[in-house]
């Protein structure tokens, strides 16, 4: 039983992104950055219970999608030879990785028991091979240790996990929407895993008295009766997923006009990003929220919305400077869209 | 516990009042376990405290875990995992659960939280949020429930050794020492039963969720979390007293146990004023920003940034290498270690500890013996003695903490405190680079004082810096005891320290806070000395402007390398000036 997406009170950016990567899995991640009390874990560990269920192969570990050839295992691809594949739905996973994992576990190892019981070399998977397909959230993302940091960055950028270890050898696929949370003022996050995370929001304690009043009031309404709690909020999530649905089906179909790319050609330039990556996760984003408004083309207001979230952890940055230059992209943004 | 005196501290104590706060904490507690998170016990150990844990045990439920859990423990312990041993003699996973799993329904208690690392702080912090543990380790998960509270003991000195903020943040109360006292009247454990039946029944007004709310951001307190504690408070404080509502007097006692210890900020200042500052920040909120505008730090910078020798801190680090070595030193440096870091071969040995056996090397080494076994010992398939255990090293590097001392004296504001904190900045990007925490401590008048703890956030390196005030005499024995110390703590923690002394040598107050040039400069000498003698890894940046052999001297008896800043380029200085109007008024500031 987990608190319900929908009654999340304020936060309105990170709840939107955390929509958009729901919608639009090739974002490749949201992080969450922010004050403590906020409820960054309460939306990401939510986000679980409203994602609606997806097809995929039964009886395969990884839960391939049959609608994607490409991104097979090696046993769909032989079973796939052999006539259709079956298919059942699953939930979409959301796999904490906490921050104690061993390697071997996110990674995956030899199979114990069965090693032990009659000395064959089975894989087990670990978190990476769970997480294919859904969402893998990391809690105090800026504490994980480096060597499970390298691992993230290889298989977040190529989407296949290559396993070479205790006399195993064999890969396969890992895509995940990778999340993130963490408070900066207690350490770095390293530039090659923030350009890891499409869309970056900052989490502010919320100001005014009667949002806070609400927080509380609906945690402390949740903590002493979840389940009614929970049945109050179902039809709300379920719109929300309807939403979803119709978003992801209206996605592909989304035009964006020379314009609308050249401005974010202009941002991305005036912000002095680096690579074109940040180009790509601003259109894809403003598509996303495109798609999540009903528009049927990318205006420039969509741009405008995504160009925070989609650009302020890929300035090249000053160290010193405070780690998320939100006010330096805002002035920037007003002066691209009045120009 | 606050330092101002509203009207609801001066207000008489509620019924049963007779308890102190202290009381009042240890009973909610007792009440609402998982509610309200724990407690911190900021005191030593003594019989004070024992006998104030002893009472508070005794108000639990009858036969509920009371653990302790060591500062070091090993994830295995504290999560659970697989039992090795036991699935070695079995043939099969065996599962030991771990301790937070124990405590289930009871009471964790934290020795020496103050001390524990961040890493474990946070994984109590995820089986806390979550009342349950889970333990991804050796290809194994886990999920068992965990609904315990926190009693930390924070045997702290400094204000800046606390536990981690990730772990205040989830506990309701803090207990001081002074709280402690012997003779406190306590609830009987009856009643206290009674009232934690009773809590489901409990009711809270809108009014009272309203005041809580505004209550806290009144006093600039930033977390939710503080209000849901005073909420949940409230009630557990109705209940003890045997009503069923919320009363005007149990939000006082939440106000004054939960939310007055968190205040950051008088509650004079109207609500709807109040800026949303984490406890953290108050300090830049304190300092008017245009005191010390940006652009004169990124110029000052720009200035330094040909006069400083390059990568000085990565030059000191490399010459210090062989000289490590060669002392042996403990647990300092690279380490091999049994848990993190680079895998980095194998080794026969014991498990426990956090050990993680390499598999394929155990088998391979009992694969020969095992025909041999099978004769002595027929049965088993496959046979593995203790001796075959093969054990993964990991190489982990230490992290260098560098620990920058920083003579904010008068006369060091005069000559050049700006300048001074460019060529900080420079070091500080030097640090980013390297992935070292910074530290920060400045001394002038009479004491030194601790601006930044050790921590890999340059922002808030950089917001400490720009803060820094100048002005009064040259505490210079004082700033490096001070710095010494905080070398030597760090070092305790497996950390590598390097201290960074920026003055420019007016030394003229003594150890002992007196004035008096000579004996400052003999104290000064003296602390120079006991520095060399800690094999402390030391830089001296001289800023004065016509660098004296003091300062030299200094550096020698420290065994530290002597760098003298030299001056800035004149027309260069002079051309910043000139578009920087006001910067000597803050250099001056």
């Amino acid at each position: 039983m987990v608190f319900p997406f929908s009654a999340v009170v304020g936060q309105d950016e990170m709840i939107n992104a955390l929509v958009i990567a729901a919608i639009e899995p090739r974002l490749s991640g949201v992080l969450i950055f922010g004050d403590r009390g906020t409820g960054k874990s309460t939306a990401v560990r939510a986000l679980a219970a409203l994602l609606p269920d997806m097809a995929a192969v039964s009886g395969c570990t990884y839960a391939c999608d049959p609608d994607d050839a490409t991104s097979l295992c090696e046993n769909c691809r032989e079973r796939q030879l052999g006539g259709n594949l079956p298919v059942h739905r699953v939930a979409v996973p959301v796999v904490d990785l906490p921050l104690g994992a061993t390697e071997d576990r996110v990674i995956g190892a030899l199979n114990l028991e069965r090693a032990l019981a009659d000395g064959t070399k089975v894989f087990e998977p670990g978190l990476l091979a769970r997480a294919h397909r859904g969402f893998l959230y990391i809690d105090e993302v800026n504490l994980l240790e480096d060597h499970i940091v390298d691992v993230l960055l290889d298989v977040a950028a190529s989407g296949e996990n290559v396993v070479e270890r205790e006399g195993m050898s064999l890969r396969h696929p890992a895509r995940f929407v990778l999340i993130g949370s963490g408070n900066p003022e207690e350490g770095e996050l390293r530039p090659q895993l923030l350009d890891r995370f499409g869309l970056c929001v900052e989490v502010r304690t919320p100001t005014d008295i009667a949002t806070r009043i609400e927080v509380v009031r609906r945690r402390d309404e949740y903590d002493r009766d979840p389940v009614r709690f929970s049945a109050k909020w179902q039809a709300a999530d379920a719109a929300l997923r309807e939403l979803i649905l119709q978003a992801r089906a209206r996605l592909s179909g989304i035009a964006v006009s020379d314009n609308v790319l050249e401005q974010a050609a202009k941002l991305c330039i005036a912000l002095g990003t680096d690579g074109l990556r940040g180009e790509l996760t601003l259109v894809r984003a403003a598509r996303a929220w495109a798609a999540f408004q009903g528009a049927a083309v990318v205006s420039m207001e969509h741009l405008r919305a995504m160009t925070s979230p989609a650009l302020r952890h890929r300035l090249r940055r000053d160290p010193l400077d405070d780690s998320l230059a939100s006010t330096r992209v805002e002035r920037v943004v007003a002066e691209v869209f009045a120009a | 516990m606050s330092p101002f005196d509203p009207a609801w501290a001066a207000n008489p104590a509620p019924e049963g009042g007779e308890f102190s706060d202290a009381v009042w904490a240890a009973a909610l507690l007792a009440i609402d376990p998982i509610g309200l998170g724990g407690m911190t016990i900021r005191a030593w150990s003594g019989p004070a405290r024992e006998n104030y844990l002893q009472n508070y045990r005794s108000l639990l439920r009858v036969k509920s875990a009371f653990r302790k859990m060591p500062l070091h423990i090993s994830d295995q312990q504290m999560l659970g995992g697989l039992d090795l041993t036991a699935t070695l003699a079995t043939g099969r996973p065996v599962m030991t659960s771990g301790l937070l799993d124990d405590c289930d329904g009871g009471v964790l208690l934290l020795a020496m939280a103050e001390r524990i690392n961040p890493g474990t702080a946070a994984r109590l912090a995820a089986a806390m949020d979550r009342h349950a543990v889970i333990s991804e380790q050796n290809s194994t998960t886990m999920v068992n429930p965990a609904r315990f509270a926190v009693v930390a003991l924070d045997e702290g000195l400094e204000p800046d050794e606390a536990p981690p903020a990730c772990l205040l943040e989830r506990l309701a109360f803090t207990v001081a020492q002074s709280g402690l006292s012997g003779d406190a009247v306590w609830p009987d454990a009856a009643v206290v039963a009674q009232a934690r039946e009773n809590l489901v029944v409990v009711t809270s007004s809108n009014e009272a969720l309203g005041q809580l709310c505004s209550l806290a951001a009144a006093l600039g307190i930033g977390s939710l979390r503080a209000p849901l504690f005073a909420l949940r408070a409230a009630r557990a404080a109705a209940a003890l007293q045997g009503r069923d509502s919320v009363a005007a007097c149990d939000i006082a006692l939440a106000t004054r146990l939960i939310l007055a210890p968190r205040a950051t900020q008088l509650p004079s200042a109207p609500a709807d004023e109040m800026p949303a500052e984490q406890p953290e920040e108050s300090p830049e909120s304190l300092t008017p920003r245009d005191e010390q505008p940006e652009a004169v730090e990124d110029s000052i910078s720009d200035a330094q940034k040909s006069l400083l020798p390059p990568e000085l801190l990565a030059a000191l680090a490399v010459g210090a290498g062989p000289k490590r070595a060669s002392r042996g030193a403990g647990n300092t440096g690279d380490s091999a270690s049994l848990r993190r870091g680079r895998p980095a071969g194998t080794k026969s040995g014991g498990l426990g500890g956090g050990a993680r056996l390499s598999l394929i090397e155990t088998l391979r080494a009992a694969a020969p013996w095992q025909k041999l076994r099978r004769t002595a010992a027929p049965g088993r398939k496959l046979q593995i003695r203790a001796n075959d255990f093969r054990i993964q090293k990991f190489k982990e590097q230490t992290k260098s903490v560098a620990i920058f001392a920083v003579d904010a004296s008068g006369s060091a504001a005069v000559n050049r405190l700006a300048e001074a904190k460019g060529a900080v900045q420079l070091l500080l990007a030097d640090c980013y680079v390297r992935r070292d925490l910074v530290a920060l401590l400045a001394f002038r008048g009479r004491t030194a004082e601790c601006l930044l703890p050790p921590t890999s956030a340059l922002a808030r390196a950089k917001r400490s810096l720009a803060c820094l005030p100048g002005g009064g005499p040259t505490p210079l024995a004082i700033g490096l005891d001070a710095a010494r110390g905080m070398a030597e703590a760090e070092r305790r923690k497996g950390h590598q320290p390097l201290l960074v002394l920026l003055t420019d040598g007016g030394a003229n107050i003594g150890r002992d806070g007196k004035p008096g040039r000579a004996a400052a400069a003999q104290d000064a000498l003296a602390a120079a000395r006991l520095c060399r003698m800690a094999r402390l890894q030391c830089l001296v940046i001289d800023t004065a402007p016509r660098p004296q052999p003091f300062v030299a001297n200094l550096a020698a008896e420290m065994a530290a390398r002597y760098v003298p800043l030299p001056y800035a380029d004149p027309s260069h200085l002079s051309r910043i000036v000139q578009s920087q109007g006001d910067f000597r008024a803050s250099s001056a500031a």
